[in-house]
């Protein structure tokens, strides 16, 4: 019998597989921002969960809406990504210290 | 062992090992292709769970949309790939470290009772998921919807507002220029003395 918990561990190794990306990745911004993805997506699998096990369909309708925000986000990502590139020839973050933060 | 159970293990073990490929792969290209087969992976997974309409949807946004865009990105630039991989030995072992530590964690808080709830026999709509997400996403979440909207929206912008560049050879014509533009910069009148006048 296929239970919450299942979908719940499955989510759980995903995000962590994703904080792992963003410290192993920590030179590469396209990868850390895939790394991001993936983490929206263990958070999905969760609500997904939530929705089926406690039928109600808020949880789908929270997912839709992560989804799309999730999608901005990687437009304007890349976007940024593009212009740095452009404007430095390299998009190692080590490189863009500009602002001494 | 189930069916379903089966079903579930099979894609489950490829979401991780896609996962796992995502975040060691070498080439950026491998990691990005490795992330369409956790998407589409994940999929199958939502549609265990039927939610039909997400499932869809991520393929469509996800795989057909974002992770494409993510490939142009990754293609169009040149990006030194041994620079990318420096510190990424050194901080390996922090690495597996914090994330088996949050998995062992997240599985302990996981398995705690609470969470091991039965499916609650709820209503079931007759007309299938589609049919049921998008009557309360039209009543509902009317506000939340056209908020995603509007962020949809603005997303646009700035993604071209950010990248749009003014090249100085190309010949575009200015439409705000040619509307402000009056008649006295097209001609302009200049009175000479007539050559008949001269010779007289």
């Amino acid at each position: 019998m296929i239970t919450i918990t299942h979908f719940l561990v499955l989510g759980a190794i995903l995000f962590s597989l994703a904080i792992a990306g963003i410290f192993m990745n920590r030179k590469n911004l396209i990868v850390l921002l895939m790394s991001i993805e993936l983490m929206l997506l263990a958070v999905n699998i969760n609500f997904v969960a939530f929705s089926y096990y406690l039928n109600d369909l808020a949880g789908q309708v929270f997912v839709f809406f992560i989804l799309t925000v999730a999608a901005a986000e990687a437009a304007i990502g890349l976007a940024i990504l593009v212009v740095v590139f452009r404007n430095r020839g390299t998009i190692n973050v080590q490189d863009l210290n500009e602002m001494k933060g | 062992m189930t069916f379903q159970l089966i079903v579930f293990y099979f894609f489950a073990a490829i979401m991780v090992i896609a996962a796992l490929r995502m975040i060691t792969a070498k080439n950026p290209v491998h990691s990005a292709l490795s992330l369409v087969l956790v998407f589409f992976t994940s999929s199958a997974i939502w549609l265990l769970l039927e939610a039909e309409f997400l499932a869809i949807t991520l393929v469509l946004v996800y795989v057909g949309a974002v992770m494409v865009l993510f490939l142009f990105v990754v293609m169009m630039l040149d990006i030194n790939i041994s620079q990318m991989r420096e510190g990424f030995v050194k901080f390996m072992p922090i690495a597996l470290i914090v994330s088996l530590v949050m998995i062992v964690e997240l599985v302990l808080v996981v398995l705690a009772k609470e969470f091991a709830i039965e499916r609650t026999a709820g209503f079931q709509h007759e007309l299938g998921n589609t049919h049921a997400l998008g009557e309360i996403l039209y009543t509902e979440y009317l506000l939340p919807f056209e908020t995603a909207a509007v962020i949809l929206l603005v997303a646009i912008v700035a993604a071209i507002v950010l990248t749009l560049r003014h090249r100085m050879q190309t010949q575009a014509q200015d439409p705000a220029e040619q509307v402000k533009v009056k008649a006295k910069d097209r001609i302009r009148i200049v009175s000479l003395a007539s050559e008949n006048d001269k010779k007289s």
